[in-house]
This record gives C-alpha cells, structure tokens and sequence, in this order.
C-alpha cells in the first residue's frame, strides 16, 4: 500500500513532482557544472600558464662550472658537457612529476647557410615529442607548447611521426637577412657534415631566437656528430612561491637541512626541491631555477581557484534556497492531505515518511538529470573561456548527490514537521 | 453502559464559549442527529466526540475510557480504532484512486485488503468507480466514497458532519438511504446537519444553541 501511495503521488501528479525535480534538475546541473569546472581550472590555467615557457634549466655539470669559473668553453671531457637524450623521460618520474607540465631539450651547434659565410647558431629540439613514460603516462612535450606564443608564418614542424625529418624554422631576423621564406630549401653546413632541409615556418618570438634556426633534435645531433646527447633542458613547472626554508635549501644545499625539514622542503613543490630531483635523475645534470614567474603563476592559480571557489559556493547556495523553497512550499501545499491521514488514524511517523520518501524519490531523479545537464553545461563553459573541454571528476558524483539530499531534507523536514503540529480540525474544516 | 458519555463538556475560545457545559449520552446503536444555527457549536461538539480535539472542561467517555485528557498520540489511535469520519468537503486523497482511498484507511489501520475495500465500495454502490481518481467523480460519488472509508475498519462509532451539505437532493436521499441501512445492521451513527430531512430520519435530534442544548426532539419511527 505504501508504494502504491508512493507511486499514486508520483506518477498522478506528474507535472507537479516534474515542477519539482525540475527545480532540483536545475540546482544540481548548476552544482556540477560549477563544481567540475571549479575542480578543473587548476590544470586549465596550468596550460594557460605553460604558454609562458620553461623556468628551470638544465645543463651538464661540467659546462655550468667551466662557465662559471672560467667563461670558456672546453671539450676535454664529452661525459660531463652533455646530456644523455634517453634520461629525459625520467624528468616525469620524480616526486614532482605532476608538475612539470612541459619541457624540451637542446643541442646547439653551429652552421652556415647555403653559400653565405656567416656562422648561425643551429639548436636541435622536440617539436611535438611523444612519450610513452614507464608510469604508464603518456606526454607530449617540446617546443610547439613550450613556444606557444611564437608568432609562425608556416606551420610547426611535426617530429612526432618521423623524428627524423630535414626540417627547419628560421628565427625572423635571419629570414629577413638572408631573405628566407617558408617552403625555400636550406643547406646547413656544419663542419664536416651537411644536409638539405625544408623551412617549414619562419618564427618571431621578439627575442634572442629570433637569429636561431630549429631543427629536430635527431638532425642537430647527426650534424654535429653528438648523437644521443643535448646540451641543455627547458623544464616550464608548477612551483610554490619560495619560503625560508626554500631560501635555505637552495643557499646552503639540501643537506644542511634537519632531517624533517629536509622531508617538508623535499615533499614541496619549491623550486629548488624540483631542480635538485630532476639532478637526481638526470646524470651529471645542475638544474637551476632561471625564471622568477613562478611565484606569480603560483599566485595567479590560487587566486583563480579562490574566486572560482567563491562563486561555486554561492551558485551552490542559490540552488540550495531554489530547491528548499519548492520544496517547502510544496509539503505545506499538502497541509490538507496531511490533516485527513492523521483524522483517519495515521500516526506522524508513516505520515512523514510517506512525505520524505516522495520527496526524496523526486530529488533523486531530478539530481540524475542535472548531474548530466551540468556535466554538459561544464563544456559548454570549457569550450567557450578555456577552448577545450572540462575533464569530468567523479568526485562531483558525491558531492552533489550529498547536497540535493540534504538541500532538499533540509527543505521538507521542518515544512512536514510543522504539518505535523497541526491538529487535523485545523486543516479540515475550512474555516 | 453507554458507548459514549459526554459528561458536562465546555469548550472556551477566550471568552467564546463554543460549548458550555454540555451534557449527552449515546448508546450502542443510537442514530442522533445534532442541529442548531451557525456557530452554535455543532463541529466543536463533533470534534471532541471524535477525539480530534480536547474539550476545556468535561469528561468524554467512549466505550468506557475517558478520552478528555489523552495524549494527541493515543488520540491517534482512539481515532484510528473507533470512529469512522465523514466530513462535509469529502476530504479524499486527490491522487489515488476510490479503491485505494478506502484502503488508505486499512493501510494505516491494519492491513490493506483489497477485496474487502472492494465491498465497501459496493454497499454505497460505487463498484464500478473503483478505479477512478477523485477529480472524475461527482460529489455525491466522492462523499459515497468517504463513508465506504468511514464503514471499513467496523467503527464504533460513524461522526458525520454536514455529509449533505455539498450535495443535491439524489445524492442526499442516496446517502440518507445508506445511513438507514448502516443503522439497520447496527451502526451508531451521530449526524450533524442543518437541513431538517436529514435530521428527522435519525431516532432523536438535539438542537444546539450559543454551545448548550436547547431541546431535544425524539422522532417518530416510521
Ligand atoms: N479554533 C477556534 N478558535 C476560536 N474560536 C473557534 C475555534 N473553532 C471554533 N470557534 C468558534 O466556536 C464557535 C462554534 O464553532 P463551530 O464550528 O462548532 O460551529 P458550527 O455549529 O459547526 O457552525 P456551522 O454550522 O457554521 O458549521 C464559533 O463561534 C467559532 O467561531
Ligand atoms: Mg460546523
């Protein structure tokens, strides 16, 4: 009887109970969406922020001290002026791992073009560099994320399906000088060696590389007779603004630390921590931190999250007053109905439940509907501020089911409650 | 004994005595009809018989259980166990059907039983409305409906107040002839009622005038 009264309320008063799980429909599509894009936005401005290149570098040990000691360049020890190529996917594998959004690595050498004279600096890279990592990642790294806001007239070069392609793209000071466009071919003569390639794109970064040309790693590296090595790394990661046991660590080095400091510094995101994990993993490597605006990506990200977290608050109250609102007023709507099941010998306890469990059935359904109605507003909000789409959390699943419940408990209990004070004369006699 | 011993009841609203000091006795099979001007206390009176209100002052004894000082819970239950309601604005649950309007009343009595929910339908001869929702039956049918509700659980006693108040003439002679017929099989029936055809088929009509008894009139059996 219970669940014929349960299905007569629901099913005969359709477009009541819908009016209802509309309203919940809607307060919950406007939770997820807001919840999922609110638990996204962290990686989406990470990607913006990646536009803004790499900040650490590093370098083979024996070419940071030699440059820093006596300014020249030495060749006397191969092992420690370069680094091996094959090491660079283990930059994915430290502690810091989910940080490191991006980075490439180089290998300068230097060439002449067609017949001029000149000596140009060439530098090997990844473009779009797939990697498959032992964790089971999977990346692509190198410059066409790394360089994002080059300005290309061409396209990017594509290494990621033959690494060895003879490509090139010329730096627009040296385009203009040597009247280089797009689709020319070029001799690079590089010592001993010399190979034809393609310019794909001429680039203008407003910058130093604008007289550097870029070919793909594999091709620098046969040029310059280093094959398997690089010569520095850019790494663009996710740091924590600096403290003074950050200060410490990279002054003093890691081991003046005591050991739980050393244990916070290195379970922390600082700069220096990173740096010193990646020399960790990167044979006869000295990473350095050689751009300050990670404090301020750092700040940029909190304070996106904050006002995110602000508004998704407040969209969540809104729906939450939205829905009680309805709901309240819709049990008290039921004020008569109440008042004759208790005439008729009901106590207050199959009353409510009868009451709660409508309710809660309704809320149910229209929860399900927003959940997906949101998970599509979500994308609609990623295409149009982030061009690209919202990655769906389940965790947001709990969330809103825990809030639609409690909203909408919160907002018949104290209605049905009150109903239930009511003496039936109150309500069946129409005075 | 008595089924039921009103014993020097008043009921104050402020300084409004609905009822005042109102004294009556009805025994098992009794048919009492209660008339009086508006306002002269009629539903009070109805109320505090079928334990849904308290009196102020008095004793209520039904089936030899004072009821005047009970808790609203075990009122519940005296409600549930004894009295059969019927009111003037039929009171149906809107969105179930005849048939399960009268099971509600078993529901939450008992145990709902279809077939004899069915019966009940059939004395007041809506059998062949069973399935439909209150908003497709005329009032006469809905009302119909409330007393097959009233009848289902064997009440001791049936309050009806104003039954024809809503209804024509056809649906009022229906609902008379089905009173008759409760009273027949036994019934004690306690009918509140302004129009003077209704009150003069019950065995005694007590007129109530500003919460006392005017007069009592005992009818002639026909
Ligand atoms: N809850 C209340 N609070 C205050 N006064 C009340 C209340 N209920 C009833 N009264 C008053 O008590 C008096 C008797 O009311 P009651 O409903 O019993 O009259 P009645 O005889 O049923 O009238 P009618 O024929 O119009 O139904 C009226 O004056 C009414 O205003
Ligand atoms: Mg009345």
């Amino acid at each position: 009887m219970f669940f014929r009264m349960v299905k007569g309320a629901l099913f005969r008063q359709r477009g009541k109970m819908l009016m209802i799980a509309f309203t919940i429909a809607l307060g919950a599509s406007l939770a997820t969406a807001m919840l999922n894009v609110m638990l996204d936005v962290g990686d989406k401005v990470n990607q913006e922020l990646k536009a803004y290149g790499a900040n650490i570098r590093v370098v083979p040990q024996g070419r940071a001290v030699i440059s820093q000691m006596y300014d020249v360049e030495g060749e006397e020890n191969a092992q420690s002026q370069y680094l091996a190529e094959n090491e660079l996917g283990n930059i994915k594998t430290i502690f810091w791992a989910f940080n490191i959004v991006d980075f490439a690595p180089f290998l300068d050498t230097q060439c002449t073009l067609n017949s001029e004279k000149e000596n140009i600096k060439v530098t090997g890279t990844w473009f779009t560099h797939h990697l498959s990592l032992p964790t089971g990642e999977e990346l692509d790294a190198g410059m066409v994320s790394l360089r994002s806001w080059w300005e290309i007239d061409g396209t990017w070069i594509d290494d990621n399906k033959d690494p060895n392609v003879k490509e090139a793209m010329v730096g627009a000071d040296i385009a203009r000088k040597y009247g280089l466009k797009p689709g020319d071919t070029l001799k690079l003569s590089c010592g001993k060696k010399a190979e034809n390639v393609n310019i794909k794109a001429v680039f203008s970064s407003d910058g130093e590389e604008d007289s550097v040309i870029y070919v793909p790693l594999a091709l620098a590296q046969m040029l310059s007779d280093k094959k398997g090595l690089v010569s520095s790394i850019d790494v663009s990661a996710l740091t924590t603004p600096d403290n003074e046991l950050a200060k410490k660590a990279a002054q003093k080095g890691p081991s003046s630390l005591s050991k739980s400091d050393y244990e916070t510094w290195y379970c922390t995101a600082y700069s220096s921590s990173i740096c010193y994990q990646i020399q960790e993993v990167i044979t006869n490597s000295v990473a350095s931190q050689v751009r300050q605006v990670t404090e301020s990506e750092g700040s940029i990200l909190e304070k996106t999250q904050l006002l995110m977290l602000l508004i998704t608050i407040l969209s969540l109250i809104g729906s939450a007053l939205g829905i009680s609102n309805l709901v309240t007023a819709s049990v008290m709507e039921r004020s008569k109905e109440i008042g004759l099941l208790k005439a008729i010998g009901a106590n207050d306890g199959p009353i409510s439940g009868l009451i709660l469990t409508e309710i809660i059935i309704t809320s149910i359904f229209g929860g399900i509907i927003g959940y997906f109605v949101g998970l599509g507003f979500a994308q609609i909000i990623g295409h149009t501020v982030f061009n690209s789409a919202i990655d769906i959390k389940p965790m947001v699943i709990p969330i809103v089911a825990v809030l639609v419940v409690t909203v909408t408990l919160v907002g018949s209990l104290p209605a049905v409650k009150m109903l239930l004070g009511l003496r039936p004369t109150e309500v069946l006699h129409g005075r | 004994m008595s089924l039921l011993e009103v014993k020097n009841i008043s009921k104050i609203y402020g300084s409004l005595k609905a009822l005042d000091n109102v004294s009556l006795k009805v025994e098992k099979g009794d048919w009492l009809a209660i008339m009086g001007p508006s306002g002269s206390g009629k539903s009070t009176m109805m109320n505090i018989i079928g334990a849904m209100d308290k009196p102020t002052l008095g004793q209520v004894i039904l089936d030899g259980k004072d009821i005047s000082k009970e808790s609203s819970k075990s009122l519940t239950q005296i409600r549930r166990d004894k009295i059969g309601l019927i009111f003037q604005q039929f009171h149906l649950v809107n969105y179930l059907t005849a048939l399960e309007n009268v099971m509600v009343a078993q529901y939450y009595h008992s145990i709902p039983d279809e077939k004899e929910a069915m019966e009940a339908l059939e004395r007041v001869g809506l059998a062949d409305r069973a399935k439909h929702l209150p908003a497709q039956l005329s009032g006469g049918e809905q009302q119909r409906v409330c007393i097959a509700r009233a009848l289902i659980n064997y009440p001791e006693i049936i309050l009806a107040d104003e039954p024809t108040g809503n209804l024509d003439e056809a649906n009022e002679n229906m609902v008379i002839d089905i009173f008759r017929q409760l009273h027949k099989d036994g019934s004690t029936l306690i009918v509140v009622t302004h129009d003077p055809e209704v009150a003069e088929v019950a065995q005694k009509t007590i007129v109530l005038e500003h919460g006392k008894v005017a007069r009592e009139v005992i009818n002639n059996e026909k």
